[in-house]
């Protein structure tokens, strides 16, 4: 037999309890462990093989040469999907994700970085 | 009485994305309605054309937000089955248990869409803080709370701790209790009875002549689940029912996916005491042996096709996709005839639709000459052109 208001009792029950939601940003966000997040990059591991430029699914890496076995790593920020996948590709570690997230800007120029 | 046409989309508030649907209204009743698609078409397959096989799997798992496991999922098997890779077991495990999660976590936001669609608020809002229970689990296993990254062709990308597993249990048990609560909400509620039930009817005969899949087909009694009928992976293993309804309407369906979350919880218990120990992945070469594969998996929504070809390079010569969307999609026109105008959102609603997913070739063909042919650039540009000259919006392009 069907009735109306079968969830009112569970209602009244969570008025009782604290409310799910956190008041980001004020109230730090919390991310797991293995978090896949900006980029972090290790030039002193790099050796300059440009896998991570091949792998990208979306063109957002490139590896620049700035001296003899000396590399710098720039990501564009507006079109790396965080996917993880330069990182699993690199043979020498020299990329990690961090748990970095806040990357939000209103200027699309800043969002091109070194790291 | 006269008749009216009333249009519903492309852009409309009781749907979540675009899509045209035309309603002939003969007072409150829908007399007759067409769908037109293409309204989402993203060139996916094209764009996999360019990309190497690795970069595909982050592409066509984009595919879906909701669903993205099982694109990507059923985008590697094809590809495997052209290496020739045979994937090790603790990877199947795992693909499995990732699918099954992603599973609940479609199904309660279908539960809670559905609820949106009948002015039932309360179940929407309870239903979605629930499914934050499986997603902050798919945040720890995965890293991404959606579009998870799990695969890789040979196997998965992580693995899953015995902690991790624990943790997974303690949400299994916390969700389950959730979702015994609210069958018994669908159940014993008015507001779903009155709502749905004899809403968008589909037999059996129709179901299965339209073509439909999924949660839809098994609502009108249909046993046809790809878990049973074309096991991959480890569902042969698994011991679990395939739930069907009998009402075969708006009701059935709901009764349908609540169903299968307890079967859901179920498998994932018996895969966490199954996984066995082993390696994650084998290698699987960047240049695949040419031929074609296909592949099938049992997606939230229902069957999700992916057919690859190769040609011996590091990019696939063809892809294609038939999302689950596109299989019901005939089956809509036929639920909403004959139906309150009112209830159309929730029949929409109901084959849980993905328009998005479903939007994969737009074939032109000439109305007046019945042609079909492909047109290239320069003349769709030249005939939108016209057609807006016709409708008196010359917009002042030089052709």
């Amino acid at each position: 037999m069907t009735s109306l208001g079968k969830m009112v009792p569970y209602l009244f029950k969570m008025m009782m309890k604290k409310t799910d939601t956190v008041l980001y940003p004020s109230v730090e966000a919390k991310v797991p462990d293995k978090f896949r997040g900006s980029l972090k990059f290790c030039p002193e591991k790099c050796v300059g093989c440009k896998l991570c430029e091949r792998v990208c699914p979306a063109d957002a890496i490139v590896i620049e040469k700035i001296a003899d076995k000396q590399y710098k790593a720039i990501v564009r920020m507006d079109k790396c999907i965080f996917c993880g996948q330069c990182v699993d590709t690199c043979n020498k570690d020299a990329l990690e994700n961090t748990a970095f997230f806040e990357l939000a800007s209103g200027d699309k120029a800043s969002l091109e970085v070194e790291i | 009485m006269s008749k009216m046409i009333v249009p519903l989309g492309p852009q409309h508030p009781a749907l979540e994305e675009p899509e045209s649907f035309t309603l002939m209204l003969e007072g409150e009743r829908v007399a007759a309605a067409t769908v037109a698609l293409g309204y989402n078409h993203r060139g996916m397959e094209k764009a996999a054309e360019s990309r190497t096989y690795v970069q595909n799997i982050y592409l066509l798992e984009r595919i879906c937000g909701i669903c993205s496991h099982s694109h990507s999922t059923c985008y590697v098997q094809t590809v495997e089955a052209l290496a020739g890779a045979e994937v090790p077991k603790r990877a199947q495990y795992i693909r499995a248990l990732i699918g099954e999660l992603e599973r609940i976590h479609s199904h309660l936001l279908w539960l809670g869409i559905a609820g949106h669609e009948i002015g039932f608020m309360t179940l929407f809002m309870y239903a979605w803080k629930d499914r934050e229970i499986v997603m902050d689990i798919l945040e720890m296993l995965t890293g991404n709370r959606i579009n998870y990254g799990m695969n890789m062709l040979g196997g998965v990308r992580r693995d899953i701790t015995p902690e991790q597993g624990q943790k997974v249990l303690e949400a299994l048990d916390a969700l389950e209790e959730r979702t015994e609560y609210y069958k018994n909400v669908i159940l014993q509620e008015q507001t779903v009875a009155i709502r749905t039930l004899g809403v968008g009817r589909l037999s059996r005969e129709d179901g299965l002549r339209l073509g439909a899949t999924g949660p839809v087909l098994r609502a009108a009694g249909v046993v046809k689940d790809i878990r049973k009928d074309d096991p991959t992976e480890v569902y042969n293993e698994l011991d679990f029912k395939v739930a069907t309804d009998e009402h075969a309407d708006v009701y059935g369906r709901t009764v349908v996916r609540v169903t299968e979350l307890m079967e859901s919880y179920h498998m994932i218990r018996q895969i966490l005491r199954q996984i066995p120990d082993g390696p994650l992945s084998v290698k699987v070469p960047n240049r695949i042996p040419a031929g074609e594969a296909a592949a099938r998996y049992e997606a939230p929504r229902g069957e999700d096709f992916h057919y690859t070809r190769s040609n011996g390079t590091d990019k696939p010569e063809r892809v294609k996709v038939r999302a689950p969307t596109l299989a019901n999609l005939a089956a809509i026109t036929h639920m909403i005839d004959g139906g309150f105008l009112a209830d159309v959102p929730i029949v929409i609603a109901a084959i849980d639709p993905c328009f998005s997913c479903t939007d994969r070739m737009v074939r032109v063909k000439d109305a007046s000459s019945g042609r079909d042919d492909v047109w290239n650039w320069d003349k769709l540009r030249q005939y939108s052109i016209e057609w807006h000259k016709k409708r008196g919006q010359d917009l002042g392009y030089r052709i």
